[in-house]
This record gives C-alpha cells, structure tokens and sequence, in this order.
C-alpha cells in the first residue's frame, strides 16, 4: 500500500472548486452517504447560514468591489471553504471537517492571494450561524448578524478590514435556491447577498489605504454538483450601476454546449432565475496568465433583459497561485450597461 | 619515439611485479579506508537528513512549555495569525523496540512536508485514505523496513512512505495524542512571519519559550561527533596508505634513474618523459582507486551494521543496515585515490624534473641527515603542539577536541625522527669495537629514508593504544556501573497496571522487596526527556552510581523535594547539585548528578511517591526484584508460568548485564576494525620502505662485506635494525597514546556524549601491541634480508667494477 496521505490529498479533498473543476474523482463520483439537495427545500435564517455537515462541499463566499480614495480600483476576495471528507465522524482531531481559507486583494497593478487549511473540531475554523461568526485562523466575518458584519484577513503581506451592511433580503438563485448545474440535474443549494455597502481599510504594500464600495456574499452548499463531463466554470457577479444586479455562469462541457445559468436582481432584491441558454458568454480576448491562456474580455448576454455588455478583467493577472490554482479578480463592464463585478474562472490548466 | 619511451618505462613493473603489487596495494587500501569511511558516515548522514528535513527543518523557531504546549494554545496563536504547527513527539513501546511516534497536523505542516507529498494530483485519490489517516484508528506512516518490524502489532494500521527514517512514524496528531495518552500538542514550529498586526508572541503565550530549531533537532549535532571520528579515522588510514604509495613510487623512479637519463639523451624531451610518466601514474591511480573503491565497498557493508547497531545505542539515531550509494561517492573514490597518487609522486616527478641531463644516473641512497632539516621538523612539530595547546585552552567544541588531537598527532609524528637521531646518538655512544660503530652509524644513515614508514607506524601504534585504552577505560567503567545499577535480581514488566497489582500481591511474602520502576516522557527544562520514578530502599541509596552529590542527597530524593538529573543533561545544561531543573509543574532543587551511560536523552529521577502525585497516569507495571541470588531461576520460571508472560518481560540482572555489554561490544567493532586496518597498513609502509632502500643500500653494504662480514650476518643485522627501530618507535607510541586515550576520554567523550570517563592503563595490551608491531618489523625486515643474504658475490662486486 502506498502513503497517499498526504497533505495535498487533504488540500485536493477540502477543495470543492478545483475538485469540481477538474473532475477530481471524490466529488465528480457521486454523492456517497451525503445528503442531496432538494427543490422546494428554501431556506430558513439565520440557520441556514451555519454549515451544512450532512453535505460535502460549502462556502462562504465573499467579493468585493472597493475604490480607494484617488479612485483607484480595488478588489477584495474572502472566502470560506468546508470540505468534509465523511458523513458524521468523530469530535476533536478526528473531525472529518476540513475548512480552507482564500483570500486575496487585486488592484490594476497589484494581485496577492493566499490561504489557510485547518481542521473543524478543535477551534480553528468554523461558523456559528447566530451570532454570526465565520473563521479560519485570524481571517473572520463575524456579525451580529449576516446583514452587519465585520470581515478580516491578514497575511505577512497584506491586509483588510471590512465592515458589511445592508437592509436588504437574501436573495435565493435557481429555483427558490435549488441552482442547476447541469442538464443531467446535479443541483446545489444557492443564496446571496449582493446589496452590501462596504467601507474599510487595505494594507497593501507597507501601506493602509481606506476603502468604499460594494461586496456580494454567495452562499452555495451540495454534495455532487458537477456532472462528470464538466471541466470548470465562468461565473460572473455584476453590480450595474442601474442598481440590478446580475449572477450568471457558463459550465464548460466536453461533451458539448456549456450550461449557462442566471438570475436578475431588482434592486428591491425581487430575482427572476433563467435556465440553460438564456445567458451567454463569450471569451472576446485571452491573456497569458501564468503559463496559461485565460480569458480576460468576455460579451456577456441576457436577451430578456436587454443585456448585452462587455466584461473586461481590472487586472489580468488575477490568478490565484493556491494549493489549487484558478483566476478570480474584478471587472469592469460596459456596453448595454456599465457597472462593476467579479468573474472567477477555474479549469483552465 | 613516444611509444618505444612507454615501452621502456613500463617495462620497469614488469620486472619488479612485486613493486607494482605494493604500488597498487597501497593505493588501493588508501582509498578503500577512505572511501569505505565516507560511504558509512553519507549512508548515516541520509538517514538524519531524512529525520531532520522531515518535519520543520525550514522552521523559524520552536516553542515549547513545560508539559508541552496546550492545545488551546495552538488554537490561541493561530488566531492570533501566527503560521504555527504542532508536533508531538514521543515513544511507543514495541515488540520490535521503541517506536519514535510524531504526531503532526497534516492541515498545518507546509506542503511537501509529509512524505509522499510530492506526488502527483491524478484521479482516484479521495478524501478515503486522508480521512483513515485523521480519524481513528488512525494510520501511522513508517519506512518500508520499520512496517516489517511491526508486522503483527497492534498498534494503528502502518502505511509504507519513503522518506520516514527508520524506527519512527507519523501519525496525525490526535492519532498521536490517544497513542502517548496526551492532550496537549507537545511542541509549536513556526513556519514563517504572521500576518500583519498579529500581536508579539510574549502578549499571546508568555509561557512558551522560543528556541532555534536546530536546538531540537540535535541528533545530526550529536552524531557529528561520531562521524568526525570515523573521518578522522579514515583520514588516518588514507595518510598512512599515502606512505606506502609514497616509497612504492619512490623506488620506482630511483631505479629507473638509469632509464630516464638514456631515454633523455636518446632526444626525449623532459617535457614528453614527464607527461608519459603522469600518464602512467593516473593509469595506475586509477586501476587502484577503482579496486579501493571496490574493497571501500565491501569494507563499508561489513561494517554498517555495526556503525547502525553503535548509532542506535549511542545516541537513539535510526540508520537502516543496508548501503546505497550514488555515482558521485564512486568518483570522489577515484578522484582522492589520483590526488592522493599525485601528493605522493609530485617529489619524485620533480626531482625527474629537474634531473640534470649529463649528472650520474646513481640513485641517492638517502639524504643527508642534515642537522638543519632536522632543526626544521623540530620547528614544525613545536608549531603544532602550540596549536594543540590553544585548541585546548582556548576553544570548547568537539572540533577544537579534533583539532587538540589532530595537532598532538602531526606534533608527534614530525618529533618522531628528531628524537630518534638524538637516541641513536646517544646508543652510539656506547659502541665498542668498529662493527657496531658502523651499525649506529649506518642505522642513523638510514633514519631519513625509512622516516616516513616510521611516523606512520608511530601513528598507527599510538592510535592503537589511545583508542584501546579508551574503549577498554570505557568498558570497565560500563560494567562497574551495570553492576552498580542493576541491583535488582529479577525485572518484570506487566501487561497492564491491574497484572502488576497481582504479580506484586503474588511476589510480596515471596521476595525481600519489591522496588516499582515508573517512568513518563516529559520535559526538562524544555527539552524533551524522560523522568523516572526511584523507589525509597537502600539498592538505591547504596548503589546507584552517583557523578556528583549534595549532602542528603537520597533523603531530600525520596522526601520529594530535590531530583537526580543524568550526567549528560548536567554537562549539556550546565546544571549541577544545588541549581534547579523545571519539570512539569515544578522547579526541583538538583541534589544529585548520576552517569547514565548509552543514553542519549535527558533523565531525572523523583522520589516515587512525589512520582505519583506528578503523573497519576504513569503506567505502574515495572519493577525490580530483590531475592536471593540462588532464587532467581525458579522464581522466574514461576512468574513466566503463573502470569503467562512473555520471557522478555521477566529478565534476570545476569542476562540483562551480558546484553548490555553485547551491545557495547558491537558498538566498538567498527574502532576495532579500524584499528587493525590501521596498524595493517603502517606495516605494509615499512616494509615498501625497507625495500626501497634495501636495492639502493648495495654501495654501502658492499665495503662492509668485503671488509668481512657475511651476507648472512649482514642480512641479520638488517632485521635486528628494523626490529630496534619498531621498538624504538613502540616506546615514542606509549606516551602519544596515553595523551591521546586522555584527550578522547577527558575531552572528546565529554563533547560527544555527555559523560566523562576516568582512564585505566591496560600494560598487557600494549605488550601485544609491541609484540604484534614486532612482528610486523620483523616480516618487512625478513624479505630484503632474505634477497640481501642470497645476492651473488658478483652482485656485491659489480659495486666496486662499474661507475655506476
């Protein structure tokens, strides 16, 4: 028997974006003993903000589109992975519960990334959904509540210090939260919160820089939502400055079209979900990033709302050099609507 | 021109076969000391390598506490931002022997740290494997050769990794923890700076104290000891094979004198004869250096079991048996065998060099003595003893120990000739009648030609008796202090706690006493270590071998209020009776220091019943047995009978004391080895030497026999010289040896391993070594008195007939 135990074994495993994204065997395989999500479920708050044990893969996901105070643009990724490796399972160290940490700050000539893996169980990461509390190691959200919270991330290079608000609902994707992801029916449970106002601090560079802007928090939990077919995702959050807001994505498929998904957000937070082929995306332009050709330009189309603008990346070089690599930075848009947004891109090896 | 000048010079070995052996010999030996040395220290150095790159040999620091690190500790600092990664080390009792266990956080550690790691990301590796690895039973990940040690045990499922050194396993921490029955996370690597605002460590933890990483992972510090003596053993055998070469290449191009001034004037240039003759001597560099490598080898797979079996006791430090060696140790083989060829030869080809054309092609039986060159080694030999002398006043270290030795050793070497002149001188003295005048005065002749084969006898017998005298000081204060130490007749370990109950209630009315042996990992003063539980009974207070010791010692021990700590923890720390040690939950009072050889890790011994207090969990199923002596085997067999034990875990203090020894035994067969090889090879340098002046020495044997005196007798007076000068130079090795034996034992143990031993002079054994030198003279004496007593008449007479 040869020792596969490894940490990057525990990387891979904790890793649902890039086990998904590269048909990585455990996830693309089915779902096991884990629960599967249902439509019709919805959701309940504040609990439905705390984990999901009984499924394999969530996150807590946040973006965020910030201005310095000369202007300049200035992205911020935070986001929370729990990975479980089994159903049920053992308190303390055996915890089968493994959380990953991403963080990242990109601005037009700067992008830094970094990560933290820990185990559930003995203190070092995990969430509680009231009061709310989100962390791994010294990166946190923590609120009073979902709707109010501070987020924070520091690394020996960088660091943030957000606070988040906002009156607005939740706003469930897919069919109330029940979010497709392919033909063949591999779904997941999807909220989010795209209406935060954001205000903060950035240290960057030795220096700490006050920043304004927008986030947007994804909520996703599932246990297979991948068809096997499938080799990594485009996915797009937009801010337009209309006040709408836009989720859509583009599942790439060798075995064919990709599967597109997306939901319109009035600015009251009222969603209208659109299934396969209502949203499209096209790669206008590619860059070489990090030995790989990455689309940074993309026209982007909902026909039923007279969408169709073009997506281009704040800083090409947005690519995220983790235990597993992928591309995730801020956008500009322009065309039928002008705005502000996040793409991440993963499967492009 | 060229060829027909290769032809003649080759010619020459075909003539002298013998001297082509020697050449080749010599240099063969050389290197095989050498590289056979080299090839057991990288074999050794691997396995730290891999014990040490393993797990946070990138760290910036290492924290620890007292009773390790608190779980919520670690929680605290990561936090707080600090990049900080439990491991948890301790001992698991097997079968097979103590188990190194560390436990790890596999979400921590950086990438690439666990073995195996660097593979690839392919399909088909799930979470299953990672997840069997972190919940229980757990899984614990062992070298290939330490999973068949455990075969059949019933400790976690092992998994094969390459990479783990031998006798150790990982396992993930909380494996780990229920293993060694702990709940904190032993100690925290820092992996790198924390994030930006992390509060300073002192605010977060001011109980942890923070130490370089390489203060933990002493076992390449404390091995380098060893390996330096294995290198300077080695280095010794290489120069001592050097002197062989030395004369063998000496008298291959006196004799061939004739040769190079016919083939000079035949229109050869220098230039030409010197380059065909570099050719040749790389040819045979290399012939030899491949067939020294070979026999390296061999030499060094004979002997690593020994070298792993003296690791292992020594110090706890895991080599595997076995030997793989790459292709850059074969060249290094080769390379020091051709610069070893070219120290030796570069006066020869120098003196070829600058050999005038048209001078008598007449081979210089020696050199004269000059008193000036003598004044020089003189000079030389003071040198070095004044940089003996600062190594050992002014430096501490292992290396200024090496250094002391080294120095004493050239010192006395370069002495060596300088004394023998004046001795000679002095016996010259007292010759009477004209024969033995001439037997002094040839003698004193002949002082700088055999010079070299000399100094290396003196240093082979010296090394003979310091080595000796101190693994033979060593093995007498072992034995003393086993008897001393094992006082007990019977030791039985139980299965559980509750079996002892019952072995104890069965034994009492059955035995004088019954002296429990409680024992716990723990650390002391913040380096890990052991910490025993010593029963209050006069065994201990009678015999237990005590280095130093405060007034009262074994009241205040076993009234709980002061410690005994081992001689090595003492000498390394610093701490002696009257300073105090931080054991888990208390800063004890030191009142004794006792040695504790062959062992490698710090020890302090608490009264029992403060044991008890301290570690409540400590298992309690050893003990010793006092009975009377003509009990024991029956006791024994009863308690094997009636608790169904296995019999390694009721031994009798006879067995205990002759496995002990056994092992100390091996552990010095390698020296042993050594030794001989050594003493092998300075026999060898004296016998090319006598050769290369016994064909040179005709001019000045032919007067005398024509003056008189037989072949016979001149050829016996030849022995008798060289048995006079073995003696003489036997007499010059006592005093170096003892210096030598004083520095390894007063100097170097101390450094190495933490004691220090007293010395014992063993005369019969030098005996055997003057006997054994003796004998080495005599057979390299006996061949060129035996051709001396067989050379023709007309040989001798051709001296007198031809300008030679």
């Amino acid at each position: 028997m040869n020792a596969r135990i490894t940490r990057r074994t525990l990387l891979l495993s904790a890793l649902p974006g890039a086990a998904m994204a590269q048909g990585f065997a455990g996830l693309g395989a089915g779902s096991g003993d884990f629960a599967v999500p249902q439509p019709g479920t919805g959701f309940a708050f504040p609990r439905d903000h705390g984990p999901h044990p009984d499924f394999r893969i969530e996150w807590w996901y946040v973006t965020a589109n910030l201005a310095m105070p000369d202007g300049t643009p200035c992205g911020l990724q935070w986001t929370l992975f729990r990975s479980a490796l089994a159903t049920g399972g053992g308190a303390g160290w055996a915890t089968p519960q493994a959380w990953l940490g991403h963080a990242a700050v990109t601005t037009p000539e700067r992008h830094m990334a970094a990560e933290r893996l820990a185990r559930g169980g003995i203190g070092q990461a995990g969430v509680t959904a009231a009061p709310f509390d989100a962390w791994i190691d010294d990166w946190r959200m923590s609120g009073p509540s979902l709707s109010a919270v501070r987020l924070q991330a520091a690394t020996p290079d960088f660091a943030y210090d957000l606070r988040l608000a906002t009156d607005r609902p939740f706003v469930p994707q897919g069919e109330d939260g029940y979010s497709v992801k392919s033909a063949e029916g591999q779904a997941s449970n999807y909220y989010s919160q795209p209406f935060y106002a954001a205000d903060g601090t950035v240290t960057l560079d030795g220096e700490t820089s006050r920043v304004t802007g927008r986030a947007w928090l994804d909520r996703e939990w599932s246990s297979s939502p991948l068809a096997r077919t499938q080799t990594g995702w485009d996915w797009f959050s937009l801010h337009l400055d209309t006040g709408e807001k836009v989720m859509g994505f583009r599942l790439r498929d060798t075995g064919g079209a990709p599967y597109t998904s997306a939901t319109w957000i009035t600015p009251d937070g009222t969603p209208t979900p659109y299934g396969d082929g209502a949203f499209s995306a096209e790669p206008l332009e590619t860059a070489q990033v990090a030995g790989r050709d990455i689309p940074v330009r993309w026209r982007v189309r909902l026909s039923d709302r007279g969408l169709d603008a073009e997506v281009a990346a704040i800083n090409d070089a947005a690519w995220m050099d983790l235990g597993f690599p992928y591309w995730e930075g801020p956008v500009g848009i322009g065309g039928s609507h002008d705005g502000i947004g996040y793409l991440e891109m993963t499967g492009y090896d | 021109m060229t060829r027909a000048a290769l032809q003649a010079l080759l010619s020459h070995w075909v003539r002298a076969p013998f001297q082509l052996l020697t050449l080749l010999i010599g240099l063969a030996t050389a290197t095989a000391l050498w590289s056979g040395v080299q090839a057991i220290n990288a074999e050794a150095r691997k396995s730290y390598d891999q014990a040490a790159s393993g797990i946070g040999a990138g760290a910036e620091a290492v924290l620890t506490a007292e009773g390790g690190v608190a779980q919520a500790t670690f929680i605290r600092l990561r936090r707080a931002g600090w990049p900080v990664t439990p491991v948890l080390e301790g001992q698991i009792d097997t079968p097979a022997g103590p188990l190194r266990l560390l436990g790890l956080d596999a979400f921590t550690l950086p990438a690439g740290e666990l073995p195996g790691d660097a593979g690839g990301t392919g399909t088909g590796e799930g979470a299953a494997p990672a997840l069997d690895f972190i919940t229980p039973p757990g899984q614990l990940l062992v070298a290939p050769a330490t999973e068949e040690d455990l075969a059949g045990t019933d400790l976690p499922p092992r998994v094969a990794a390459q990479g783990v050194p031998p006798g150790t396993a990982y396992a993930d921490l909380g494996i780990a923890q229920r293993l060694l029955d702990r709940d904190d996370v032993g100690r925290l690597l820092v992996l790198g700076p924390p994030a930006i605002g992390a509060p300073p460590l002192a605010d977060l933890a001011p109980e942890l104290s923070s130490a370089a990483p390489d203060a933990q992972a002493d076992l390449g510090r404390l091995t380098d000891s060893f390996h330096l003596n294995l290198t300077a053993f080695g280095l010794l055998s290489f120069a001592v094979g050097l002197f062989i070469v030395r004369g063998a290449i000496g008298l291959a191009f006196e004799q061939r004198r004739q040769m190079f001034r016919t083939l000079r004037a035949l229109g050869l240039s220098c230039a030409r004869l010197l380059s065909l003759l570099t050719a040749e001597l790389l040819i045979l560099a290399l012939v030899a250096g491949a067939m020294g490598v070979a026999l390296g080898w061999l030499m060094a797979s004979l002997l690593i079991p020994d070298v792993a079996a003296t690791l292992r006791g020594l110090y706890g430090a895991r080599v595997p048996g076995a030997l793989t060696l790459s292709p850059s140790w074969w060249l290094s083989g080769l390379a020091i065998a051709v610069l070893g060829t070219a120290v030796a030869a570069a006066a020869s080809l120098w003196r070829t060099a600058a050999m005038p054309l048209l001078a008598p092609a007449q081979p210089r039986a020696w050199a004269r003595a000059s008193e000036s060159a003598l004044r020089l080694q003189g000079a030389a030999a003071l040198a070095c003893l004044a940089v003996a002398g600062i190594a050992w006043g002014g430096f501490d270290g292992l290396v200024a120990g090496f250094v002391l030795l080294g120095a004493l050793l050239v010192a006395a070497a370069l002495l060596l000739p300088v004394a023998l002149h004046l001795v000679l001188g002095g016996l010259a003295r007292t010759a009477r009648g004209p024969r033995s005048e001439w037997f002094w005065a040839d003698t004193r002749q002949q002082l700088p030609g055999l010079g070299l084969a000399l100094m290396a006898l003196l240093l082979a017998l010296s090394t003979n008796i310091g080595v000796g005298t101190m693994v033979s000081s060593f093995r007498l204060t072992f034995a003393g202090w086993l008897d001393q130490r094992l006082a007990a007749e019977l030791y039985v370990r139980a299965d559980s706690d509750a079996q002892g109950d019952e072995i104890r209630a069965y034994l009492a009315p059955r035995t004088r006493a019954i002296l429990p042996i409680r024992s716990v990992e723990a650390d002391l003063a913040g380096v890990a270590g052991e910490i025993v539980g010593v029963a209050d009974h006069p065994t201990y207070s009678e015999n237990w071998p005590l280095v130093a010791a405060a007034p009262d010692v074994w009241p205040r021990v076993n009234a709980g209020r002061a410690v005994l700590v081992n001689e090595q923890f003492a000498r390394r720390t610093g701490r002696w009776p009257g300073d105090t040690v931080a054991l888990p939950g208390w800063d004890a009072p030191i009142a004794g220091v006792y040695s504790d050889y062959g062992n490698p890790r710090p020890q302090a011994m608490v009264g029992l019943d403060r044991f008890a207090i301290m570690f409540p969990d400590a298992p309690d199923r050893q003990f010793g047995l006092r009975l009377d002596p003509g009990d024991v085997a029956d006791l024994r067999a009863d308690i094997l009978d009636r608790f169904g034990l296995p019999p390694d875990q009721v031994t009798d203090q006879a067995s205990v004391k002759a496995l002990s020894l056994s092992v100390f035994d091996r552990t010095f067969t390698v020296t042993a080895a050594l030794n001989v090889l050594t003493l092998g090879v300075a026999g060898l340098a004296i016998l090319t030497s006598l050769l290369t002046i016994a064909t040179m020495r005709q001019p000045q044997l032919a007067p005398v026999w024509a003056l008189g005196l037989t072949r016979t007798r001149l050829a016996r007076l030849e022995v008798l010289r060289a048995l006079m000068l073995a003696g003489l130079t036997f007499l010059a090795a006592i005093p170096v040896g003892l210096v030598l034996a004083w520095v390894l034992l007063a100097v170097i143990n101390v450094e190495a391993f933490g004691w220090r031993l007293p010395m014992h002079l063993f005369p019969l054994d030098w005996l055997r070594l003057l006997a054994l030198s003796a004998l080495a003279a005599a057979l390299a004496a006996a061949l060129p008195a035996r051709r001396l007593s067989r050379t023709p008449p007309a040989e001798l007479l051709k001296v007198f007939a031809h300008e030679r």
